[in-house]
C-alpha cells in the first residue's frame, strides 16, 4: 500500500505542475492582447452594447448554411458598431436541446436572437412566450408571434438561374440533386431548378435523393455518388457542405453549388452555386428593433433586394450560356417573370398551374409535389 | 525519457508494472478524479494556445450546468436519459453481455410509447401514462430480446447483432416519422403530431424535469438489490466473474442472456418513453443525439455500479450542457468534443492504475 500512496503522491505533484503551466497560459491572452486584457471595464462598455445572438444548426466552418448566416454575422458586427454581435451557438440539434439554448441566450440579455434553422420554430415559439421583450427571428419558419418573426428568401430565384446553367451543360440530361429534408422549402427548390433545367432544355430528368440531414458532410457526398453512378453529369444540391461537389470533382463531373460560392471547394467542377446574402437584411431588422420601429412579419426577401443571388460563374460556363441566364436575371429582377407561372406540369403530367396564371406565395410556402420532370418521390 | 512498460529486456527500466490481485479501491476512487482535473489541465493548455482564458471557460461552462436554478434543471433533464440507457446497458455488461444496442433500445421505447399515445389519444393520464410505459419498456426489451435469442441459442456474437440493430430501430423511426407518422400540419418535417395533454409526464414546476427522474432513481435501487440481494443477481455476478464456474454450479446461462438482456433493453426503452413524453411531447427524427452510445461509457466509468451510475451521468450532463454554454464565450463547439474526449482519455487511461501496481527502479526479486 506504501508504493500506492508514494506514486498518488507523485500524481498530485505531475498534477499541481499542469495546473501551474496551465495557469500561467492562462494568463498569457489576457496579459498581452488588449482585446483580452480589458476584459473587466470592456465587458461592461460590452453589456451597454446591444446584444443580438445567433444558433446554428451546423458549424460556422460548414462552408454552406451556416458559413453563410455567420458572414451575416460578422457584416452586422462590422456595420452596427453599436451592437455585440459576438455571441453564437453552432451546432446546435433541431430537439430540446434547443430550447435550452434559446432560453440561455435570452437570460443573458440578448434583445435580438436569430434562429437560423427550420426546426427550431416550435422552440423558439415556447420561448418567445416566456421573454416577450426579446425579438426572436426564425429563419425558413411559418409561425410568428407579437416578438416572433420569421425570414427567408426567394431561394427559387437563382436555382432557376441555376437549373438553365446545369440544363445546358448536361450531356446526360440526367441531372442529380441531393436533397436534404423532403419539406417545402427543399421541394420548392428542386422544382424551381427543374423549371429552370427543362426551359432551355426540355429533354432533360432531375433525379432526387435524400439524405436527411441538413450536416453531414460523409452522407452528403455518398448520395452525390450514387446519383453520379446513376448517370447524373451535374450535381446540385440543397446541403450545408461542398461535399457534394466535391464527389461531381472526384468524377470529372460538373456541380451547382448552394448557399455560398462553393468554386473553391471543387474548381474544376463548380460551375456556380445560388448563394444567400444575409448581412443586410440581419442589419435591417436589428435597426428596426433598436428604434423600436419592427414589427413581426414574414420577410420573403427576393433577388431584386439582394438576399439571394446566383454567385460568380466558374470559366467552364460558356459566355452565351452566362448571357442567357444574365438576362433571365435582369427579366426577374424587373418583375417581367417569375418562376411559378403556369403553364406548370406535376409528376403524373396532370397540369397543377394552368397557363396564364401564377401560383400564389401560400402555395408556393407550402409546396409538397413535384414538377414534371423530377424523378423522385415525396415520402407521404 | 520515458520508461519502458511490461516486465522487460536490458537496460534496467525507470518503472515496471505488476498486476494487482485485487483491484485497488483507493486508486478506483482517486484516479477518476485525478483524470478529470488533468483532463481540464491540458485542455486549459490548449484552450491559452488557441487564445482563450481557460478560466473563464470553465467558470462559463460551470455557471451554464450549476449557475443556475435554469442551468442546473437542464442537467438533471439531459440525464435522465443517461441514467435509464446506463443502468441498462451495466446491468448487461455486469455479465459479460455485450449490448451495444441502448441507442436502438431507446428509439424503440420512444417508438412504442408514441404508438399508444397517437392511437388513442383520447385516453385519460392515469391509462395513456401507465400503458405508454408499458409499450416503452416492451418495445426496448423486445428490441435486445431479438439479439438475445440467437446468442443464448448459438452463440451468435451480440456486439454485432444489437449494434445493427441500431440502425433498423433508427431507420424504423425514421420510416414513422417521415411517413405515416408525420404530422399532417407540419409541412413535410419528420415530426409526429403533438401528444395529447394526458400523454405528458407531469414536470416540476417551472422545470423540464420531468417523472422520468424518478424511473431513473428507482431504476438504480431497484438494480442495486437484484444484484447484491437476490438469488438471481448473484447468478448475474457469477457468470460474469467466470462463466465455467457458473455452469459448474448449475446456472442457466442461457436463461439468464435473454432475461438479462430483457431487463437491458427495458431499461432502455423506458429511456425513450420518457423522453418522448417527458421532453419532447412527439416522435421525431433524431430524438437522442447518441445517449445509447454515451451510455456505454457512463457505465463503464461508474465501474458498472447503479449509484456511480447516477453520478457519472450527472457529469456527463454537465459536460453536454456545459458544452452548450461555453459557446456563448466564443469558444467553437469542436473544442468542447476535444474536451469531452481528453476527460474520457485520462479516465480509460488512469483505469491501468487500479489493476496494475506501478513500481518505481528495478522490480524487486529480479
Amino acid at each position: 500500500m506504501r508504493k500506492g500512496w508514494r506514486f498518488i503522491l507523485v500524481l498530485l505533484l505531475a498534477l499541481m505542475v499542469a495546473v501551474a503551466a496551465a495557469g500561467c497560459s492562462g494568463q498569457k491572452p489576457a496579459g498581452n492582447s488588449q482585446s483580452g486584457e480589458k476584459p473587466a471595464a470592456g465587458e461592461q462598455a460590452k453589456d451597454e452594447k446591444f446584444k443580438v445572438a445567433f444558433i446554428y444548426v451546423g458549424p460556422v466552418g460548414d462552408a454552406g448554411w451556416t458559413w453563410a448566416h455567420d458572414q451575416g454575422r460578422k457584416y452586422l458586427a462590422e456595420k452596427l458598431p453599436w451592437v455585440d454581435a459576438n455571441t453564437y451557438m453552432e451546432s446546435v440539434p433541431e430537439g430540446a436541446d434547443a430550447e435550452r439554448v434559446l432560453t440561455e441566450l435570452a437570460e443573458k440579455g440578448n434583445k435580438v436572437i436569430f434562429a437560423t434553422s427550420f426546426g427550431y420554430m416550435d422552440y423558439v415559439i415556447k420561448v418567445a412566450e416566456k421573454y416577450p421583450d426579446v425579438v426572436f427571428l426564425h429563419c425558413s419558419g411559418y409561425k410568428t408571434a407579437k416578438n416572433v418573426g420569421t425570414y427567408f428568401g426567394a431561394m427559387e430565384e437563382p436555382r432557376y438561374l441555376s437549373g438553365m446553367v446545369a440544363g445546358k451543360m448536361t450531356q446526360s440530361n440526367i441531372l442529380g440533386y441531393v436533397a436534404a429534408h423532403p419539406i417545402p422549402e427543399v421541394i420548392r427548390g428542386i422544382n424551381a431548378f427543374t423549371l429552370g433545367a427543362r426551359s432551355v432544355n426540355p429533354n432533360v430528368k432531375v433525379k432526387v435523393v435524400w439524405t436527411n440531414t441538413w450536416y453531414d458532410p460523409a452522407a452528403e457526398k455518398q448520395a452525390a455518388l450514387r446519383l453520379l453512378d446513376a448517370g447524373a453529369d451535374v450535381i446540385a444540391q440543397h446541403q450545408d457542405t461542398p461535399g457534394p461537389q466535391q464527389a461531381a470533382q472526384e468524377r470529372g463531373k460538373y456541380g451547382i453549388g448552394y448557399n455560398s460560392d462553393m468554386r473553391q471547394f471543387a474548381p474544376n467542377a463548380n460551375l456556380t452555386s445560388p448563394i444567400w446574402n444575409w448581412g443586410p437584411y440581419y442589419v435591417k431588422t436589428v435597426e428596426a428593433v433598436k428604434n423600436g420601429t419592427w414589427k413581426s412579419e414574414d420577410y420573403y426577401g427576393t433577388m431584386k433586394d439582394g438576399i439571394v443571388d446566383l454567385g460568380p460563374f466558374s470559366d467552364k460556363v460558356p459566355q452565351e450560356v452566362r448571357d442567357l441566364v444574365n438576362q433571365k436575371k435582369q427579366e426577374i429582377i424587373d418583375g417581367k417573370f417569375y418562376v411559378f407561372q403556369g403553364p406548370i406540369k406535376d409528376q403524373s403530367g396532370k397540369v397543377r398551374v394552368p397557363e396564364g396564371q401564377k401560383m400564389s406565395h401560400e402555395d408556393v410556402l407550402g409546396f409538397n409535389w413535384f414538377v414534371e420532370g423530377v424523378e423522385g418521390e415525396i415520402p407521404k | 525519457m520515458v520508461g519502458s512498460s511490461l516486465p522487460g529486456p536490458a537496460p534496467a527500466p525507470l518503472f515496471t508494472w505488476e498486476k494487482r490481485l485485487e483491484p485497488s479501491r483507493v486508486m478506483a476512487v482517486i484516479v477518476p478524479v485525478i483524470a478529470v482535473i488533468l483532463a481540464l489541465g491540458v485542455g486549459a493548455i490548449f484552450l491559452a494556445a488557441t487564445g482563450f482564458n481557460p478560466l473563464k471557460v470553465y467558470q462559463s461552462m460551470l455557471y451554464g450546468v450549476i449557475g443556475s436554478k435554469y442551468g442546473l434543471s437542464e442537467t438533471v433533464v439531459k440525464a435522465i436519459p443517461l441514467m435509464l440507457a446506463g443502468l441498462g446497458v451495466s446491468v448487461a455488461f455486469r455479465m459479460l453481455l455485450w449490448n451495444i444496442g441502448a441507442e436502438g433500445q431507446f428509439y424503440m421505447g420512444a417508438f412504442g410509447a408514441s404508438f399508444v399515445a397517437l392511437t388513442f389519444p383520447n385516453l385519460p393520464a392515469y391509462i395513456m401514462l401507465p400503458a405508454m410505459f408499458v409499450a416503452g419498456i416492451a418495445m426496448g426489451g423486445l428490441w435486445a430480446v431479438l439479439p438475445a435469442l440467437p446468442k443464448a441459442r448459438w452463440g451468435v456474437n451480440e456486439v454485432i447483432t444489437t449494434l445493427m440493430l441500431n440502425y433498423v430501430a433508427i431507420l424504423w423511426v425514421d420510416y414513422q416519422v417521415y411517413g405515416p407518422w408525420k404530422d399532417p400540419k407540419g409541412f413535410n418535417f419528420p415530426l409526429t403530431a403533438p401528444f395529447s395533454k394526458a400523454a405528458i409526464l407531469p414536470t416540476i414546476a417551472g422545470t423540464r424535469i420531468h417523472l422520468g427522474l424518478i424511473f431513473a432513481l428507482l431504476a438504480a435501487i431497484m438494480l442495486t438489490i437484484i444484484l447484491w440481494r437476490t438469488r438471481w443477481g448473484y447468478e448475474i455476478r457469477v457468470i460474469g466473474e467466470s462463466p465455467r464456474a457458473a455452469r459448474y454450479a448449475g446456472i442457466k446461462i442461457e436463461r439468464n442472456i435473454i432475461l438479462v438482456m430483457l431487463l437491458s433493453g427495458a431499461l432502455a426503452g423506458l429511456a425513450g418513453m420518457s423522453e418522448v413524453a417527458g421532453i419532447t411531447h412527439r416522435l421525431q427524427h433524431g430524438i437522442s443525439p447518441g445517449y445509447g452510445y454515451t451510455a456505454i461509457i457512463i457505465a463503464w466509468l461508474a465501474k458498472l455500479h447503479p449509484a456511480t451510475i447516477i453520478l457519472v451521468s450527472f457529469l456527463f450532463s454537465g459536460l453536454i450542457v456545459g458544452g452548450y454554454s461555453v459557446q456563448t464565450s466564443g469558444v467553437p463547439a469542436a473544442t468542447v468534443s476535444m474536451l469531452q474526449g481528453a476527460i474520457l482519455f485520462f479516465v480509460l487511461g488512469g483505469e491501468i492504475l487500479t489493476r496494475y501496481r506501478l513500481h518505481f527502479g528495478r522490480k524487486e526479486g529480479k
